[in-house]
């Protein structure tokens, strides 16, 4: 072959990647779907195509550090006798003992407390741990109901009836048997090492009208006193929420595709659902449609990393968010000072996502008990109360900027949108124009 | 006795009645008069007390009792003894769907008939039907004890984990990793209690065993499309 004559460059398919390739001889090696936690990481429209306007001659800001923002928030006012009252709008999304060590779960109690909100159960019910450590506490009510006793329920602060998760409309759960140790069998009625499977709904309802006598029966079991919040993964966002309402909801949680899970289909987390960029402008209009925008209120999550996504989904309408992967970020998971092990278990910091495994370096994602205890719950603990005061700081920042004193005063006005996309999801101006796709009047 | 008139003095204060009612309580008795097919009556309650409800009910009846005994002279409606944790719950006619669901213990008693999806993911609850269930009834069952003294209907059992079938009558068809087990002396012996508290003539010798086989406990690649 002649030195001289210029070679074509070898081209790596923009379709058959070398990660696409990858799962393609994996599958065929295997016979099994890829199985991982955590929530989409493709890239979609997101909160960071958002930016925010600032105050300029039409507005004034208000000065840092000197004039009150507020960061307070009321959930539950519709129904319920005590209404959850938080000192911050970011709350922790459930997680289950089971798929997150004991000691995970206690940080996260202590974290949340700490730092004056919510932390949540999980699917397999509420350890006394749990209860202990975190102040205010969500129930989760889930369709296999494992663990799920009146007696706990009565303990809780809210419940939060689980229809959906962003990771995974339309899907049920799964923790693989690695995970299943002898305490967590016992508190699901299972036997030790099996696969337990999740129902992807729930074994006594069907529908919004049964979903409406369920939330009765709630109530009557918990003498009306607590909120009921309604969570749904996002995907029809303004039916689910006006449903939800109609059934008696206090609360609309909507979880965007970028919401983590503990373990699913890694084709189901990354093709199933919409991004959380787009389910909040449809919830907050049906809200709005039925009159009860604030009066229910909207919890929103999936992908929620700093005091910029919280401001920016509250100034679409939400009235608060959740988390949940960053709160485990928070805690140590996926810490590079792990790397050596990451790497034996073939992934790196930052990209581990085996979590159904039970092998997690950081001890946070697993049931093992050596594992478990390199996590200490009273120091990750300050780490996530320590996260939540930036995130509300940095949330704070931005509402005074924009001119509130309020988070909750955030507005759609004070944002504009990067790329076409997010400008038709957030409905907001695209940056330098009055123009977002489907603006009533233009048209178009 | 005491009688609460549920039409007349509401839900509400049926269930906070009830619910008040603790280990020391002389309100042992009570019976609910025109509940006309409403939902959650009786529910959340957790005392050794004993509840008759005048005729037929909704949704939900005797959701998550602990202890009480509650006595439906009627029909109920779809998730009777829903995550029942302890107690009885009799019901002289017959069951809509989802009967029993999620219990994880107690007595659940059905006369008549119940429908689909009867026993669905029960933990620990004992049912007992006197005559027929339908589809899909004990689906991802994990524990407890469901005696069906005529037939039961198609799938039965689905993706079951431990909990035990008995059915004297014909099974339609039997569900993902259902299979036929037989009859051994704890069996008979079980039964036999069964079908007396839940007051049945049945003999425990007519019945056929059914339970886990196990196949689907861990992922199975061959096994795949039963998944």
């Amino acid at each position: 072959m002649d030195s001289k004559i210029p070679r074509t460059v070898p081209i790596q398919s923009a379709t058959f990647t070398q990660e696409v390739n990858a799962e393609i001889r994996r599958a065929a090696a295997t016979g099994i779907y890829d199985i991982r936690g955590g929530g989409a990481k493709r890239r979609v429209p997101h909160f960071d195509d958002l930016l925010f306007l600032g105050a300029s001659v039409s507005r004034y800001p208000l000065e840092g550090y000197r004039e009150r923002c507020d960061t307070s928030v009321t959930l539950g006012t519709r129904f319920a006798k005590f209404p959850i009252e938080l000192d911050i709008p970011i709350t922790i999304a459930g997680m289950s003992f089971g798929a997150l060590s004991g000691q995970a779960k206690e940080a996260l109690g202590r974290g949340a407390s700490a730092a004056g909100t919510s932390t949540t159960t999980g699917d397999g019910g509420m350890t006394p741990e749990e209860r202990g450590h975190s102040t205010k506490l969500v129930y989760q009510y889930l369709p296999s109901r494992y663990g799920m006793s009146p007696n706990d329920l009565r303990k809780a602060d809210a419940i939060e009836v689980v229809v959906g998760q962003g990771a995974k409309p339309g899907g049920g759960g799964m923790l693989l048997g690695q995970k299943i140790s002898d305490r967590v069998a016992d508190m699901r009625t299972l036997p030790k090492g099996i696969d337990q499977r999740s129902a992807c709904r729930h074994p006594d309802w069907t529908g919004p009208d049964d979903l409406e006598i369920k939330l009765l029966e709630l109530r009557e079991i918990t003498n009306w006193e607590v909120p009921i919040y309604v969570k749904v993964g996002g995907t029809r966002p303004y039916f689910d929420t006006a449903l939800a309402v109609k059934a008696g909801a206090d609360v609309v949680v909507l979880d965007g595709m970028q919401g983590g899970t503990a373990a699913t289909q890694d084709v189901f987390i990354e093709h199933v659902g919409i991004p959380t960029l787009a389910v909040i402008r449809p919830a907050v209009r049906a809200l709005q449609d039925l009159g009860v925008h604030r009066e229910v209120q909207l919890i929103v999550s999936g992908g929620i990393r700093n005091g910029a996504d919280v401001a920016k989904a509250m100034a679409l309408g939400a009235d608060a968010v959740a988390i949940g992967t960053a709160a485990l970020i928070a805690l140590g998971d996926n810490d590079p000072k792990w790397e050596a092990e990451y790497q034996k278990l073939g992934s790196t910091a930052g990209a581990y996502d085996d979590w159904h495994e039970g092998l997690d370096p950081a001890g946070i994602t697993t049931q093992n008990p050596e594992l478990a205890a390199r996590l200490d719950p009273v120091d990750a603990g300050r780490r996530l109360r320590n996260y939540l005061k930036v995130m509300t700081l940095e949330a704070q920042t931005i509402a005074r900027a924009c001119g509130h004193n309020d988070l909750r005063n955030l507005e759609p006005e004070d944002l504009c949108a990067l790329t076409v996309e997010a400008a038709a999801m957030a409905q907001v101006p695209l940056a330098g124009t009055e123009w977002y796709p489907g603006k009533p009047g233009t048209g178009y | 006795m005491l009688t609460y008139d549920l039409e007349a003095d509401g839900l509400r204060g049926l269930n906070s009645s009830l619910q008040r009612q603790t280990i020391d309580t002389n309100q042992n008795n009570w019976e609910v008069v025109n509940p006309k097919g409403s939902h959650a009556i009786a529910v959340g309650l957790n005392a050794e007390i004993e509840v008759t409800v005048r005729g037929s009910t909704g949704y939900y009846c005797g959701g998550m009792n602990q202890q009480a005994l509650i006595h439906v002279e009627g029909s109920v409606g779809p998730g009777v003894a829903e995550n029942m944790m302890s107690g009885v719950i009799i019901v002289d006619g017959d069951a809509s769907q989802y009967a029993g669901a999620t219990g994880h213990g107690g007595l659940l008693v059905v006369k008549g008939n119940a429908s689909s999806r009867c026993g669905i993911s029960m933990k620990g609850i004992d049912i007992v039907v006197h005559g027929n269930i339908g589809h899909m009834s004990a689906f991802m069952a994990q524990a407890g004890n469901l005696v069906v003294c005529g037939d039961a209907g198609e799938a039965l059992g689905d993706s079951l984990y431990e909990a035990r079938l008995f059915v004297r009558g014909s099974v339609k068809s039997l569900g993902a990793d259902c299979i036929e087990k037989g009859i051994r002396p704890e069996h008979t012996a079980l039964l036999q209690d069964l079908l007396e508290r839940a007051e049945s003539d049945a003999k425990p010798a007519d019945f056929k065993r059914y339970g886990s086989a196990r196949q689907l406990y861990n992922f199975d690649v061959d096994r795949n499309m039963t998944y």
